[in-house]
């Protein structure tokens, strides 16, 4: 196995932050030493307030702080899963099992890149800014269906430069994410998160341009662990697992 | 000290949880949360004699107490089991037994007889009851004269311990089940996988892309008891107990209703520690009802 050293453990709710319309942000405590995270990988976290949950949820890890062992998620509501976290209170304890998942390449410096999220899409793209702006010039460009949706962005700041597009032209540019003039300078690798319509339409882009980019999946998942085989994605070697062999792909790897 | 563990024909177990084909990899998978040895096995996933893409994505649908798959058997083929993944897996301090797959009579000979060779593999589970292959699988399974037919062809070339995995998705399964006990099976399982469906009424669609799959989860543990209970009764064989299976309690109603040893399937996607705490939890059973041993339990349904 490629991927690092994964644990299963409780987490204690240190805050839960609403996060622009539909989102909300956890900050939780590890009962233990966290092994080392990197960005892009994902938590399958364990849904026990929720009746008709049965499966955990997998997010991607917004934010890593090892000196701590805490981790953030940032969550959009969307069932009764999300809807379930999003009432978990300060002290309450979840079971997490990460980190799971290859994550996005970093292994890069000097070099200009565009960090693309949609949606919650922009989740994991705060710790991977935090990693890639060490040794690089960072630029994020987020979409968002209006100014409502829009959660508080200064973190993302203190990594690079922050673009915004909405739907409806409420803030910054209108238009997709896909629309911004940003994507009119030059970036020597792009990465992408957010629903399928717009990872693909950045991957034509990215193909068109000659740039490097990644992708990072969302499958339906039942464990996470490359167990189930449910969560496969069709690759140019046949079905991968989204969360073992991803969720991140090189878009050349994918028949997009 | 009680005693936990239990044989199925040739095959000996230091305690009587497996875990069932399909939940869990290789068992690689599992190792950062568990020790292997702490189970009486793994059951591997489902092998066929060449590789299978399996169906297209998505294969998972969730639902109440439970979730329907449509994998379709998703494997890399038998030389590929026997020359990549067995020599990692084989030294495990635990008994490695493959879960056999085919479309055809002939597809499953020949898998069973690559198996065959390899000798830290004690046992193989011959799969005549996945619901989501078009060709052979369930239909093995769902006729007696079929069932008896592919069971007595892999007798004949199997020489360890062979037990059938039996689909819930017929009119009598203790029928089936006396089929393959006659054509020469150590031992059955069950049950496999309920057929189901689930449909996204918003987009007036399925959520799977075969549309139909494998029922599996806490909402089939009655069903599998009730099977588990009549099959016991009626055959002379040992009987392997799975579905829904959670937690100790579960483990010990299967044990009770008839099964020797039982697998843990869908619990492990939630805790991937499940099947060792379930272990030392029908130990904790047996003390706490002053049992010196599990097999006092096999069958010991006060009815």
């Amino acid at each position: 196995m490629m991927n690092g050293k994964k644990i299963a453990a409780d987490f204690e709710v240190v805050d839960n932050i609403a996060a622009g319309s539909s989102y909300f942000k956890l900050v939780l405590q590890a009962s233990v030493d966290l092994p080392g995270i990197r960005p892009g990988q994902f938590a399958q976290v364990r849904v026990d307030n929720s009746k008709t949950t049965f499966l955990r949820r997998p997010f991607s890890i917004h934010y890593a702080d090892a000196s701590l062992n805490r981790i953030e998620l940032l969550i959009n509501k969307v069932g009764d899963g999300s809807r379930a976290l999003s009432l978990l209170r300060k002290g309450d304890t979840i079971n997490i099992i990460l980190p799971l998942g290859n994550g996005f390449g970093t292994d890069l410096s000097g070099q200009s890149v565009l960090l693309a999220g949609g949606g919650v899409g922009i989740a994991p793209m705060l710790y991977l800014g935090k990693v890639l702006a060490v040794k690089n010039d960072v630029t994020f460009v987020f979409g968002f269906r209006s100014s409502d949706n829009i959660i508080d962005l200064s973190r993302f700041e203190s990594y690079g430069k922050v673009r915004i597009t909405t739907e409806d032209g409420s803030a910054g540019e209108k238009g997709y994410v896909t629309d911004h003039s940003v994507f009119n300078e030059n970036f020597s690798k792009i990465y992408v998160c957010g629903p399928t319509p717009m990872m693909k339409a950045v991957s034509r882009y990215a193909k068109q341009h000659s740039v490097k980019c990644e992708v990072s999946l969302e499958n339906k998942m039942a464990c996470g662990l490359g167990a189930c085989l449910c969560c496969v994605t069709e690759t140019n070697e046949g079905h991968k697992c989204v969360c073992t062999d991803g969720p991140v792909f090189d878009i050349n790897d994918l028949p997009w | 000290m009680v005693d936990t563990s239990v044989k199925i024909a040739g095959l000996s177990l230091k305690n009587p949880v497996l875990t069932a084909s399909g939940t869990f990899g290789y068992g690689s998978e599992f190792c950062d949360f568990m020790e292997l040895s702490r189970i009486g096995g793994i059951i591997v996933k489902g092998t066929t004699i060449r590789p299978r893409q399996g169906n297209p994505y998505p294969r998972m649908a969730e639902t109440p107490s439970g979730m329907l798959n449509a994998v379709g058997l998703q494997n890399k083929g038998v030389d590929y089991f026997v020359d990549h993944i067995y020599p990692v897996i084989k030294d495990y301090d635990t008994n490695i037994i493959v879960n056999v797959a085919g479309s055809t009579v002939d597809d499953y000979v020949a898998a069973a007889e690559r198996i065959n060779e390899l000798e830290s593999v004690p046992a193989i589970e011959l799969n005549i009851s996945c619901p989501n292959v078009k060709a052979g699988g369930m239909a093995f399974g769902t006729s007696p004269e079929a069932a008896r037919e592919v069971v007595a062809a892999v007798r004949r070339v199997y020489k360890n311990t062979l037990i059938v995995k039996l689909s819930p998705n017929v009119t009598s399964i203790t029928d089936i089940a006396l089929a393959v006990e006659s054509a020469g099976a150590d031992s059955v399982s069950l049950i496999n996988t309920l057929m189901g469906m689930a449909i996204d009424a918003e987009r007036r669609k399925p959520l799977l892309s075969t549309i139909t799959g494998g029922l599996s989860g806490p909402c089939v543990k009655p069903v599998a008891l009730r099977m588990v209970w009549q099959v016991a009764k009626a055959v002379k064989i040992p009987v392997i107990g799975l579905g829904g299976i959670s937690n100790a309690a579960d483990a010990v109603e299967f044990l009770l209703a008839g099964a020797t040893a039982i697998q843990i399937g869908t619990a492990n996607f939630i805790d991937p520690a499940i099947s060792a705490k379930v272990a030392s939890g029908i130990e904790d059973y047996l003390i706490r009802h002053g049992f010196s041993s599990v097999k006092e339990l096999v069958g010991a349904l006060e009815e």
